[in-house]
């Protein structure tokens, strides 16, 4: 298990590096450097103001130099400072963390809650009505944009119960229940596209263990359909759920870039959209960064969980 | 440009299966995938209406009117009109047309540039393979819209930029569908058989083994349109993705119809439910082509 993990982290590690690679790409690609972007609305520049900002951001220096200045600076645990806010990134992204964190895990917990019962009994009614009338409303789920059907609840919330959700962010500390409410909303609209990959894989992974030899053993020996579908089939047929729900943990990230900026939440998310449009690259680049390790330590996470769901899995062999 | 792609995926079906005729296919596909066919139908409906929008759209889409902001709809604004009095409907149609040409056009460039890495790479093997597979992996990453977002921010906001910045995500994925699909293509004995007679590789790839991923091409294509369409929206919500002043469903929900949404809740509504529509239509075709091409995947 040790080396297996050693190794992962190894993958990881390599992986990141190529990341930073392209990301530092990525944002070279533009014709004219940051400056001019910067500038672009600015009119006339004096050219030595030009020059300051340029050797300021280090744009004066060669590339690969710059490139080595600022993995050094990610090594360090130093994202920079943000060129907008005029304050070092760390002091603005710590307090948006928990916000991003809470509606991730939140959303999740939804896409959980409605993907996998949802699956069992499409798989359990197989080509029924029902089966398929969930399979549209799934489908329906992915085909929505989850901003929009923010945007379509909210509307929803004041027609129908004149009640407008808090525009502006509610701290939990301030009033628990509101901030809980105002959590919800996003959570139900992106949990809800995302509970649409969770519903198809349990349904898919579940009609297959159904057609299993101990299925019918434990049917004959008289265990009641729930139990057998429940406890028997679900537990074997749950590993490849488990993948999916790791992988939807970039989606949703993904997904909440936007949600987040419908809501008004103050989440990383949100502030990585403002830096763009703000144009503050050095933040940018330094988000990605750290989505990007995020999202590597969460696929990390998911592939050590497996060990502990499924026994036939072994690490380091 | 809008037609073709459609206009190839059901004649596709037919040369998957070659022997009845393109009709009898169609039927076929319809009574046995009815939702498929519905979403196929959807997608047509969307296709003619990007087509035609010039004779469907009953105002100018960028026209701006003081004295029609906000109308309901009714007669004169079948769908509302927005806060600048720029009538909703035509803009949909007309936003069909945008959303449309960058959605297929961004799932082709990156499907085609994915299917060649994944040919190439699947073809070769050994440590090309290996290297190739661990730069996808790196592409694929990222979460897709954070990836498109960072893109289109740093190549600037213009249809073809936002057309390159869609399929830079998509292409890890097609890569990795046309590879899997080479790798046991490649130990067919046709192939074998084509390396005995004293082929170039190059003609091998090419000429025998590529005409026979394009099964999983297909689907890989339909199922990809419908994200590919759902990021052109978001991007263009953000401001980030179609620029004025063509009309873009993603943009018409941008931060002025947030604003509005109280007083007027079409501003809102329609355009999602075209963007919605036109993913659900891909979807539900996406679907269907995979259980019927992709022996692999049947039943699944």
């Amino acid at each position: 298990m040790k080396t297996y993990i050693a190794q992962r982290l190894g993958v990881g590690a390599l992986t990141l590096f190529g990341m930073s690679i392209v990301i530092f790409g990525m944002l070279r690609l533009a014709p004219g450097d940051i400056v001019d972007i910067l500038f672009a609305t600015g009119g006339y520049v004096n050219p030595s103001e030009r020059a300051a900002i340029e050797k300021e951001l280090g744009l004066d220096r060669p590339v690969t130099v710059q490139y080595v200045e600022w993995v050094r600076q990610i090594l360090t645990g130093d994202l920079g400072k943000s060129y907008r806010y005029d304050l070092p990134a760390w002091e603005i992204i710590r307090p948006l963390i928990p916000v991003t964190l809470e509606l991730a895990a939140l959303s999740l917990i939804v896409s959980v809650l409605l993907g996998v019962p949802l699956g069992v009994i499409s798989a359990v009614r197989q080509d029924t009505t029902l089966d398929y009338a969930l399979r549209v409303f799934s489908l329906a789920g992915l085909s929505m944009p989850s901003f929009w059907l923010g945007m379509v609840i909210i509307l929803g919330l004041v027609a129908w119960f004149g009640w407008i959700p808090p525009v502006t962010y509610v701290a939990p500390s301030e009033n628990l229940p509101l901030h809980l409410v105002q959590f919800a909303l996003p959570a139900l609209a992106v949990g809800y596209r995302s509970s649409a990959l969770i519903m198809r894989i349990t349904r898919s992974s579940l009609l297959e263990v159904m057609r299993e030899d101990y299925i019918r053993t434990a049917r004959a020996k008289g265990q009641s359909g729930r139990v057998v579908i429940w406890r028997h089939a679900l537990q074997n047929a749950i590993l490849p759920v488990v993948t999916v729900i790791g992988i939807e943990f970039a989606f949703l990230i993904g997904g909440l870039v936007v949600t987040e900026t419908v809501f008004n939440l103050p989440g990383v998310a949100r502030f990585l959209v403002e830096a763009i449009l703000w144009r503050d690259y050095p933040i940018v680049q330094n988000l990605v960064m750290f989505i990007a390790i995020v999202v590597i330590l969460s696929n990390l996470f998911v592939d050590m969980l497996y060990g502990f769901l499924d026994p036939r899995v072994r690490y380091g062999h | 440009m809008a037609t073709r792609p459609l206009g190839v995926e059901v004649p596709g079906v037919a040369m998957a299966l070659r022997r009845p005729g393109p009709w009898t296919t169609l039927v076929r596909f319809c009574r046995k995938k009815p939702l498929g066919a519905i979403g196929g139908a959807i997608m047509v409906f969307m296709v003619v209406t990007g087509v035609f929008a010039n004779q469907l759209a009953t105002h100018d889409p960028i026209a701006t009117d003081a004295t029609q902001s906000l109308a309901r709809p009714g007669p004169e604004h079948w769908l509302g009109s927005d806060h600048l009095g720029r009538d909703i409907y035509s803009r949909i149609v007309h936003g069909a047309r945008v959303s449309l040409i960058v959605g297929i056009a961004s799932t082709l460039l990156g499907s085609v540039l994915g299917g060649l890495i994944g040919l190439l790479s699947g073809y070769t093997g050994g440590r090309t393979d290996l290297i190739t597979q661990r730069v996808m992996d790196i592409l694929q990453g990222l979460p897709l819209l954070v990836l498109a977002l960072v893109m289109s921010a740093s190549l600037g906001p213009s249809i073809p930029n936002v057309v390159v910045a869609i399929s830079i995500p998509i292409i890890p994925r097609a890569a990795r569908v046309i590879r899997s699909s080479v790798l046991s293509i490649r130990e067919m004995q046709y192939v074998e058989a084509a390396r005995a007679v004293g082929l170039r590789h190059l003609r091998i790839a090419f000429r025998h083994v590529l005409p026979n991923t394009v099964g999983p091409f297909i689907v890989l294509c339909t199922a990809q349109l419908g994200s590919a369409i759902l990021v052109e929206a978001a991007l263009s919500f953000l401001g980030l993705g179609v620029p004025e002043p063509y009309p873009s469903w993603g943009r018409m929900l941008s931060v002025s119809a947030a604003e509005y949404a109280q007083k007027a809740p079409w501003l809102v509504l329609f355009p999602g439910l075209a963007i919605s529509l036109a993913v659900f239509g891909s979807n539900l075709l996406g679907d269907a082509l995979r259980d019927t091409l992709d022996p692999r995947l049947r039943g699944a």
